[in-house]
């Protein structure tokens, strides 16, 4: 019976533990591919961190590949940006209205439905995009390309919607009763409680919502592959073509020799993204976790 | 209440309609478009003359298959991972860095995953590009999916029912087994659900670990490449000669795949809900 109750023990430990390795792991193989460009001699001639931050283009396929971030960097910025633009007025005023305004039947109504956004599969928001949005920011802005850092912009705010909503809701539901009650006991309206009152308690939370919502967008693949028009120029026009990070590491490595310069490369990107997304989740985190035990009442 | 205030409120309720027209917007142009095309041919026959014809049978196939491939990795991992995490792990530093694991992998990129999935199944364990590859490389992006519900299931088991086979004689594992584990289905199913939804939507990660663009024949083991839904509706609407002459056979497809991944989700919300109903009822 002991050893019945040990092995269950070990076994369960073991599986638990995949989670851990698992992720040290994806570091160490994005990590390792993409080191090359410090340590391969051969590859450090066409690639390395010069080349990457203080050159202008990328073209990586041709007599002499040019591997320069800084397009790519420019592109990522600004499908995000847009993004959160049009994601963040619609989450959070969707969060208010859920948590403070709507009558508890039509709440518990509008969260799962606005939720399922996240059903719906990133290649599928992309192909919406392609073939509605597309027409629509080229109608409103006439712009020569359907597909531009708007159109992928727009795109990407369906995939940060969610997030961002169901993370600021949340938040805005943890601000404790007494709070809201003592205000209004004051005199204050329920616009006033939630605007001086509520949003500011709930603010880290919010902020957190927000963050995650960058990272979704910045890390998302297919949407923007299929909508950005995928050219890598540097301009600070919103309605040229773009090309972001997940989509080049996307369009890219498919067609590479393994283990030379440019796979070395699309890995480089890959290691930055995933220290990107790493550093605003864990700091995401941090603010959740401080803002729950504020309102709490621990301190 | 003062007429400026109203109209603020009416701002915020603005924000809900749009987003939810907007979800219903896409849903519906998509089914407008798509259903026209969906016939038991279109879902058994595989594409004819260049893919510009046909149906897609291969491509939801392949999807399917390395759906329940990354079922069998995902659901045990995920649901013993929840067992340590509640029955076992309380308080335990190790608990702390699972935790850490689980919500690191929720916020990993699906791209970088595909990247890991090339690195280390394909090339470093020599798995090749494949179904199993695919499948695991998958696996580990849903595996958050599955911890969460199942622990939740698991927290939501009152502590009596542990106490009373404690009483009994019964082992811990007796008890998890016997007791905790089947109280907690309905969690561990919405999480497998879940799981599986997610999973078939996704396309980033299984770009370099076993997708192919066109296949002649089914995939016979698992380390055959295979067709997949998602991509197929990717190559169909970039990558193909004639985008505007396969327009329907696109549509068809990412209605398939809609339908697919939205009545999974929808199943898993029922469930989740008559779960909680139960619990307070």
């Amino acid at each position: 019976m002991e050893a019945k109750e040990r092995i269950a023990y070990i076994v369960i430990s073991l599986l638990a533990s995949i989670a851990i390795i698992s992720v040290i792991l994806i570091f160490i193989f994005i990590a390792k591919e993409s080191l090359l460009v410090f340590f391969n001699p051969e590859i450090k001639k066409e690639a390395n961190l010069r080349i990457f931050f203080s050159t202008r283009d990328w073209q990586p396929v041709g007599l002499e590949p040019k591997y320069s971030f800084i397009p790519l960097i420019i592109g990522t910025l600004k499908v995000t940006l847009v993004a959160i633009m049009v994601a963040l007025p619609l989450s959070l005023g969707s969060a208010i209205f859920t948590a403070e305004f709507a009558p508890r039947r039509l709440r518990e109504v509008i969260k799962p439905i606005i939720e399922l956004f996240s059903a719906i599969p990133s290649v599928v928001l992309g192909f919406f995009a392609l073939m509605v949005i597309a027409s629509w920011v080229q109608n409103i802005f006439h712009t020569s390309s359907r597909l531009n850092a708007v159109t992928a912009g727009f795109a990407l705010a369906f995939a940060v919607i969610p997030i961002t909503y169901t993370i600021c809701e949340d938040a805005l539901n943890t601000v404790p009763r007494e709070l809201k009650e003592a205000s209004i006991a004051l005199g204050a309206t329920r616009w006033q409680t939630t605007v001086r009152v509520v949003l500011p308690s709930a603010s880290g939370g919010i902020f957190a919502g927000i963050m995650l919502g960058l990272a979704r967008a910045m890390g998302e693949t297919m949407i923007v592959l299929m909508v950005s028009g995928n050219a890598a120029q540097i301009t600070w026009s919103f309605l040229d073509s773009v090309r972001t990070i997940p989509a080049t590491i996307a369009a890219e490595m498919g067609e590479v020799a393994f283990g030379g310069a440019h796979y070395a490369t699309l890995f480089f990107l890959g290691l930055l993204l995933f220290s990107i997304t790493f550093i605003i989740n864990y700091i995401a985190s941090i603010l959740l976790e401080r803002t729950q035990k504020r309102l709490r009442g621990e301190k | 209440m003062k007429f400026r205030e109203r109209i603020y409120i009416a701002i915020t309720a603005l924000a809900v309609v749009i987003v939810v027209g907007l979800l219903f917007f896409i849903i519906f142009d998509i089914f407008k478009n798509g259903i026209g095309v969906i016939s038991w041919e279109f879902i058994s026959q595989p594409p004819r003359e260049g893919m510009t014809k046909g149906g897609i049978f291969p491509a939801l196939y392949g999807t399917l298959l390395r759906t329940l491939l990354m079922l069998i990795f995902v659901v045990p991992v995920g649901i013993f991972t929840a067992v340590y995490l509640n029955e076992y792990g309380r308080g335990k530093r190790f608990s702390k860095w699972i935790r850490l694991a689980i919500n690191n992998l929720a916020s990993i990129p699906s791209i970088v995953f595909g990247l890991f999935g090339l690195g280390f199944f394909v090339l470093f364990l020599r798995l090749g590009a494949g179904l199993l590859s695919a499948a695991l490389t998958v696996g580990l992006l849903t595996l958050p999916l599955v911890v969460v519900s199942t622990e939740e299931a698991l927290k939501a088991v009152p502590n009596s029912y542990r106490e009373a086979g404690f009483a009994l004689g019964a082992t811990k594992w007796q008890v998890i087994k016997m007791i905790v584990l089947p109280q907690a289905l309905p969690g561990i199913l919405t999480g497998a659900i879940l799981s599986v939804s997610r999973g078939m939507g996704e396309v980033a990660p299984i770009l370099f670990t076993g997708v192919a663009y066109y296949l002649p024949y089914l995939p016979s083991s698992i380390f055959d490449q295979f067709m997949d839904l998602g991509y197929h509706i990717y190559i169909m609407t970039t990558q193909s000669f004639n985008v505007e002459l396969t327009k329907p056979i696109q549509y068809g497809s990412t209605l398939v795949l809609l339908m697919l991944t939205f009545s999974l989700n929808i199943v898993a919300i029922l469930i989740r809900s008559k779960i909680r109903r139960g619990r307070i009822g």
